[in-house]
């Protein structure tokens, strides 16, 4: 094994750990909330398509800029998505599941309706933070060979880390998600409060799915985030609802993620390549299992989550 | 002037069964406007989607063949749902029952006689099905993992396994090297509709799980049980139902009914399994399910009209040039539109004039 493997074995891991990364860091804030959105696969798709089209159409006139204006078109759609559900789930109290899974299901119809046309076309990626003398060598491809979005992620996930356990804001929202009845009562605005987190959420959900169409792959197909939205939800599991454990969850699912890869590509597995390909949703369920036995009295998740709360109007 | 919700005491039968339809015609009437914003003839569209499988009879066999898994699946996931146990996964125990239907098929001898090899095939479709919902039941009931996230990580390993056999060990040696099964034999087979007639194989089964299914759950304590596991479940502990055992149960029958539609469409439609097999029917039966308010009645008739869609989103493909994707959209806004209303079943809407004398009073759902 030589270094030029390692490095290009870490750039992936990097790469893949991403949008799983982006997408659970807006789950862990919507269900610290109290809310389970289980449509995270369709805002991801949504995200994927909206900031593919964006960064197409103004590439001729935003140049440089555009494909950030793809990021930001792909946060309003994922966030404009997450609306839908926030109205159905919370002022309407909906079934959470049910809600979440048809927000799923409309994601993939919708990027597959707005995204036929554009099947085939091929957009500038999105992949350089820093000029390209930073990234020539080896280790500094590793730290600075990165989309910017790589770099987004991890700011994230630790501003979302400190929001949550030192803010006054993060405490409320995690009162919200603990006991409805009693921040209401103290005068906390909890819907208010729900639907902020569930459009953040929706925003961080549409910039994972951007990730891939504008990084990963700069072209748009059909269910091109391939499940990763539900393992992302796994990984809030995984996590115990903390900051710190999402971002070691997000990276172990990268490295599992990243070894189908390279089994597939060098063939050097001795199992069948499908096996390799099923491995983070066994994981997924492994890690589950450990999580929910160590977690007997459902002492770690919000206390709220998913349930409906309405109040009087 | 403002409305107040007020919460009934009983669910209202009227809007349980006026919300389904609304929501249908809602769905309509969305699709229409916003076929014509986006630069279709609307109308047409929703015409071709909705109306014609429906008016146009050499559709119906189309409609009835789409109908029968949805209905079976949906039927089982119901049943689940009224506990409040949610089976995401229909789609991998599908997918696992039809190969462990077409395993039993290639195990058996080809010319074993069919009054063997049917029902050899279909119990061991319904046995893969159950099989692949137990490792989430034992998973939830022993170490309390939420079945939601479980049953649908079991789709994607579904997904491999399915992958691996039709393209590995069961590979046809006389399929030009695609990923496909070898057909089935002439005796492992079930026809693709009951001669003489428009009704798929299926079809008939599915009138007849709706009906035992009926029985089951309003005519029996194990349907009363798991209702009230659902609504009240520290009541159900109360009157001795056993949660674990209602979770065992509702997976278990879900799981095999699941299997059993996937025996049955690779039996009847497909003669074999290929890549194509995986086709939705496990997530669309959830939302099928729900447009059915959990009844079995519901369901049949929820059922009808899903399949109705996909039919027509194929007919709307070819005639009003709409892409493929539309009949998802339309499945999905409807499960929308019937969640939304949801609320019209729980809650009364009532007209406060003065908005002064409206006493706060909690109503935590």
């Amino acid at each position: 094994m030589n270094i030029a493997f390692v490095i290009d074995a870490l750039v992936t891991v990097i790469g893949v750990t991403t949008p799983i990364l982006l997408a659970a860091t807006g789950e862990l804030v919507v269900e610290k909330s109290g809310v389970l959105n289980l449509g995270v696969e369709g805002m991801m798709l949504i995200g994927a398509v909206t900031g593919f089209a964006v960064a197409l159409n103004y590439g001729e006139s935003l140049g440089d800029w555009a494909p950030w204006a793809g990021v930001i078109g792909a946060a309003v759609a994922g966030a404009a998505a997450s609306m839908l559900f926030g109205v159905l789930v919370l002022t309407l109290g909906s079934n959470q599941v049910a809600t979440g899974l048809a927000l799923a299901i409309f994601g993939i119809g919708l990027s597959s309706l707005i995204g036929a046309s554009y099947v085939g076309m091929v957009i500038q990626p999105f992949n350089q933070t820093f000029p390209d003398w930073l990234a020539a060598d080896p280790i500094g491809r590793v730290a600075f060979g990165h989309s910017p979005l790589v770099y987004i992620a991890l700011v994230v996930v630790v501003a979302v880390g400190y929001f949550l356990n030192h803010t006054r804001a993060g405490l409320i929202l995690r009162a919200v998600g603990e006991n409805d009845v009693s921040a209401h009562s103290i005068g906390y605005p909890v819907i208010a409060i729900r639907y902020a987190a569930v459009a953040f959420g929706g925003a961080l959900a549409g910039i994972a799915g951007s990730y891939f169409s504008m990084v990963i792959t700069p072209m748009w197909a059909e269910q091109m985030t391939a499940g990763r939205g539900w393992i992302a939800l796994a990984l809030v599991v995984f996590s115990s609802w903390r900051a710190g454990r999402l971002l070691v969850g997000a990276y172990f699912f990268g490295i599992l993620m990243t070894l189908e890869l390279y089994a597939k590509a060098s063939g050097f597995s001795f199992l069948p390549s499908q096996f390799w390909a099923a491995m983070p949703y066994i994981m997924a369920v492994a890690v589950l299992a450990v999580m929910s036995a160590r977690d007997v009295a459902g002492a770690e998740a919000p206390a709220c989550l998913g349930r409906p709360f309405m109040p009087n109007n | 002037m403002r409305i107040r919700l007020e919460k009934r005491l009983t669910p209202s039968r009227i809007m349980q069964v006026a919300t389904p339809i609304a929501s249908v015609l809602l769905t309509m009437l969305l699709g229409a406007v916003i076929f014509e914003l986006i630069g279709f003839d609307g109308p047409d569209a929703i015409w071709q989607t909705f109306i014609t499988p429906i008016v146009a009879p050499y559709k119906w066999v189309d409609v009835l063949t789409k109908a029968a898994p949805l209905i079976i699946i949906a039927q089982g996931l119901s049943l689940g749902n009224q506990a409040k146990i949610w089976n995401i996964g229909a789609e991998g125990q599908y997918v696992i029952g039809a190969l462990a239907g077409a395993g039993a098929a290639f195990a058996m001898p080809a010319d074993a006689p069919s009054f063997i090899a049917i029902p050899a095939m279909i119990v061991a479709g319904i046995l893969g099905g159950m099989a692949w919902a137990a490792i989430p039941a034992l998973l939830k009931t022993r170490l309390r993992v939420s079945e939601v996230l479980s049953t649908l990580m079991f789709v994607y390993i579904a997904m491999q396994v399915l992958n691996y056999l039709i393209g590995g060990p069961w590979k046809d040696p006389n399929g030009h090297n695609f990923p496909q099964t070898p057909p089935f034999s002439p005796t492992q087979t079930l026809p693709h509709v009951i001669p003489g007639t428009v009704i798929p194989p299926g079809f008939v089964i599915a009138g007849v799980l709706t009906l035992l299914f009926w029985l089951l759950t309003a005519r029996s304590v194990y349907g009363f049980s798991v209702r009230t596991v659902g609504a009240a479940p520290s009541a159900a502990r109360y009157g001795g139902f056993d949660a674990s055992r209602t979770v065992w149960s509702t997976l278990m029958i879900s799981g095999g009914m699941a299997g059993l539609a996937g025996i049955l469409e690779a039996m009847s439609q497909l003669g074999q399994i290929n890549l194509g097999f995986p086709s939705g029917y496990g997530f669309t039966a959830i939302i099928v399910s729900f447009l059915g308010r959990l009844h079995p009645i519901g369901v049949f008739l929820a059922g009808l009209i899903l399949a109705v869609t996909y039919v027509g989103g194929q007919v709307a493909q070819t005639a009003v040039h709409v892409p493929e994707a539309t009949a998802g959209i339309f499945q999905a806004t409807m499960l929308f539109f019937i969640l939304a209303s949801d609320i019209l079943v729980r809650y009364r809407l009532r007209i406060v004039r003065d908005p002064r004398r409206t006493a706060p009073v909690g109503v935590p759902a």
